[in-house]
């Protein structure tokens, strides 16, 4: 074992050096090894470009979360426009090996299902997975899909756009009768090239890119990236306590604002209004508390590497105590109001499920994970040294029944979890009665990173692992970062989902997860 | 039934006072519209712009402009140039991509409507269509979805919207107009187009959020599109990333002559 991976904790920078390059039947016998273990899971899995000099032309990084080490595991392959596709022996891995497909036209041989994920052109002009000429044109999502046949069978098709004020995305569902027996979901709408941008990196806008990444989860990806610069930097000071604890309770808010926003919509799709209306305005109360601290609701432009742009003062630390406890009361009573409604929950219970065991095929992250029985929670698994130990005393909340019932269950206990670790620290921090300083470095030029390094960054953002992986050439610039949403290891779980179920299950289902689009299609 | 009753009176009455009987709630150090010194010249304008990650910051005939379109409300420029400052006013739309710039030395115009070139009436023929009731489309065409939540949060008991008989259709043919978020992916371009020629004529566009208005920070993106913006030529500019809801409701009741 030791010496097919390199272990490395989350946010220190590791040499690429040090990184087992291993022949590929090596390297896929260790993935399957390693993966066997369910302390171990894929976290990531990409290609990075190599220069002329190098023996192949692309590297083939694979990323193994191990909760008890708290360590990942990395190792590679050399690759050329081919190799044979791993996704046969490691299902959770097909997303992934469609991505690399697509972005470099390299070719996972073998692979089940092999189609575009966010319809661009791959970055090497002359390679394209599918073969299409640069003179075709690429239209998003048209392609493959499954199809039926037989009598009453019959497909729907949604999308792009669609009935309410969301992100766009196209779904098919291939009925028989009433039952939907299988959704496939495409995606890509959203590609605004977020990984190229950020190449040659870190500029000033680099920060700003990953916040609107995924616009709901601005603080989780702020917090990945600024932990990846301060790995890669050679300043090496630790956060202070107060800095964590900044931290944790902007990236707590964004999970209470969301997981209250989806707890709420979930009861308007069972009309189950009364919760919805509460929780509508109850959302916005928390985003208000962000905005308190960071000067606007999603916490935009707030951290900074190794520190905040405003820092935070006692006063305010009080204000937001006292606000958030009366806010809470108010949740408890709306959501209460959900739990206790029978008809509701009829409506949540055994619709939607995902079994653990799938739930680990599929590769499931996040709350959604934990609601199948997957009892990961990077918080706890990968301690991520800019939160320092604010998470001390914490354990995964979960549940086995992988309904919509149980994903909502999950998110209504973390919800409880959330707020005594905000109250905790607020308490802590007026009780220690020091202001946190806001910092005015790093708003003008960025800190200079280790040459030929990488920095592996995971936050547990409101729907799982976000992982941040920085890649930095000879010069320290970004050779490669790579950015995988927790939402791009879900979205089959949410296909998997409506299996059996009828479509008018269709919005329960999606809100129970409710997937990024934008942090998809980067 | 009756926890359901017991519950509503707990919950109370939570419509904000925004726009009827007041301002609106906003936190001590929002970041509104910006205000710049009369005396910003040329170097502040290039301290200042080298914290900008859109460039925004510009200088004409010697002084220093921010454009409200392509800011992010970032505040780092402030941060370094103390020359410009971000007020507390939420008051930022404008009916005219040129007034969303703000040039060193300008007052501010709902303040000072007589000292000022922004225009501040909307055209009648919006006023004398929508006063009474606005039917919009939302499409987001690359957006992240801060625009979007901070547009759907105006529908919720907090803003109220529908009130002013503002509301979000699901087709584009029951819809009076269409408001964009994102800065037009190219894979979401033929989709927006697509959604704006079913509308009926006559209809307002709505550029919400940086992204839409000037691609923001995906200006530089191989990837978009913001020539389907300026085809559609909008009727209304909301900026922000993402506008706050206030800025938002305060933009749309003003297109409709209701502020």
């Amino acid at each position: 074992m030791n010496n097919l991976f390199i272990e490395a904790k989350n946010a220190t920078a590791i040499k690429l050096a040090e990184i087992p390059l291993l022949s590929y039947n090596t390297f896929k016998g260790a993935l399957l090894e390693a993966t066997k273990e369910d302390a171990r899971h894929i976290i990531s899995l990409f290609v990075k470009q190599n220069p002329i000099s190098a023996p192949t032309q692309f590297t083939l990084y694979a990323i193994i979360g191990d909760k008890e080490k708290h360590a990942f595991l990395v190792t590679s392959t050399g690759v050329g426009y081919e190799y044979p596709s791993l996704s046969n022996d490691l299902s959770q891995l097909s997303w992934f090996e469609r991505e690399i497909a697509e972005q470099y036209g390299i070719v996972p041989q073998g692979h089940p299902w092999l189609k575009p994920i966010r319809f661009h052109r791959s970055c090497h002009i002359g390679h394209d997975a599918w073969d299409r000429k640069e003179t075709d044109s690429i239209d998003p999502c048209v392609t493959d899909y499954f199809t039926m046949d037989g009598e009453e069978t019959h497909e729907v098709a949604v999308g792009p756009v669609h009935a309410g004020v969301i992100e766009p995305g196209h779904f098919r569902f291939q009925c028989m009768g009433e039952d939907v027996y299988h959704l496939e979901i495409s995606l890509g709408y959203q590609h605004r090239a977020v990984e190229k941008l950020l190449m040659n990196g870190p500029t000033l806008a680099s920060q700003h890119i990953l916040e609107t990444t995924a616009g709901d989860s601005s603080i989780a990806h702020a917090l990945s990236y600024t932990s990846a610069i301060e790995a890669l930097s050679s300043q090496q000071s630790k956060p202070s306590k107060a800095s964590a604890t900044l931290n944790t309770i902007l990236l707590e808010l964004e999970r209470i604002a969301n997981h209250v926003g989806d707890l709420g919509a979930l009861a308007g799709d069972v009309a189950y209004l009364p919760t919805m209306s509460y929780c509508g305005r109850i959302r916005g109360e928390y985003l208000n508390m962000t905005a308190e601290l960071a000067g606007n609701r999603f916490g935009r432009s707030i951290l900074l590497p190794f520190g905040s742009r405003l820092g935070m003062n006692v006063a305010q630390a009080e204000k937001i105590l006292t606000w958030a406890k009366t806010v809470k009361a108010d949740l408890d009573n709306a959501l209460k109001l959900l739990f206790d409604e029978p008809s509701a929950l009829d409506r949540l219970e055994n619709t939607g499920i995902v079994p653990t065991e799938a739930a680990k095929e599929i590769g499931l992250t996040g709350s959604a994970g934990r609601a199948s029985g997957i009892a990961n929670d990077a918080r706890v698994d990968y301690p991520l040294p800019a939160l320092g130990n604010s998470y001390d005393g914490y354990t995964a909340i979960t549940n086995p029944s992988g309904d919509v019932f149980s994903r909502a269950l999950i998110r209504y206990k973390e919800l409880e979890a959330s707020h005594n670790i905000i109250f905790k620290l607020l308490e802590e921090f007026i009780a220690e009665g020091k202001s946190l300083d806001a910092q005015t470095d790093y708003l003008t030029a960025l800190p200079e990173l280790a040459a030929d390094s990488m920095a592996i960054s995971v936050t547990e953002a409101w729907r799982g692992e976000l992982v941040h992986v920085a890649i930095t050439n000879g010069n320290g610039r970004f050779a490669r970062y790579k950015i995988t949403d927790p939402s791009f290891r879900n979205w089959f779980g949410l296909a998997y989902a409506l299996r059996n179920e009828q479509i008018s299950n269709f919005p329960i289902c999606n809100k129970s997860f409710n997937l990024s689009y934008c942090g998809t299609d980067l | 039934m009756f926890k359901a009753i017991l519950a509503r009176f707990k919950q109370g009455y939570k419509t904000g006072k925004f726009p009827l009987k007041g301002e609106p709630k906003l936190p001590d150090n929002f970041m509104g519209r910006p205000e710049i010194a009369a005396d910003a010249g040329e170097t502040d304008a290039k301290i200042a712009a080298s914290a900008c990650p859109t460039g925004a910051i510009s200088c004409e005939n010697g002084k220093l402009c921010l454009d409200m379109g392509k800011c992010i409300f970032c505040g780092k420029c402030a941060s370094v140039c103390p020359k410009i400052k971000f007020t507390k006013d939420w008051r930022l739309a404008a009916f005219r991509r040129e007034d969303l710039i703000i040039h060193a030395g300008d007052k501010n115009p709902f303040d000072n409507p007589n000292e000022t070139t922004v225009q501040l009436t909307p055209p009648k023929e919006i006023v004398k269509l929508y006063k009474n009731s606005l039917k919009l489309r939302e499409v987001s065409a690359g957006g992240c979805a801060a625009c979007e939540l901070d547009f759907n949060v105006l529908g919720t008991l907090a803003w109220d919207m529908g009130r002013f008989g503002i509301n979000v259709m699901a087709s584009p043919r029951h819809a009076d107009g269409i408001l964009v978020t994102g800065p037009v992916s190219k894979n979401m371009a033929l989709a927006l187009e697509k959604t704006h020629a079913s509308m009926p004529e006559p209809n307002v566009t709505i550029a919400c959020g940086a992204c839409a208005i000037s691609g923001g920070i995906y200006a530089e993106s191989p990837e978009t599109a913001p020539e389907v913006m300026e085809k559609f030529k909008p009727d209304l500019y909301i900026p922000g990333c993402p506008p706050h809801p206030a800025t938002t409701l305060d933009a749309l009741l003003r297109l409709i002559g209701k502020i």
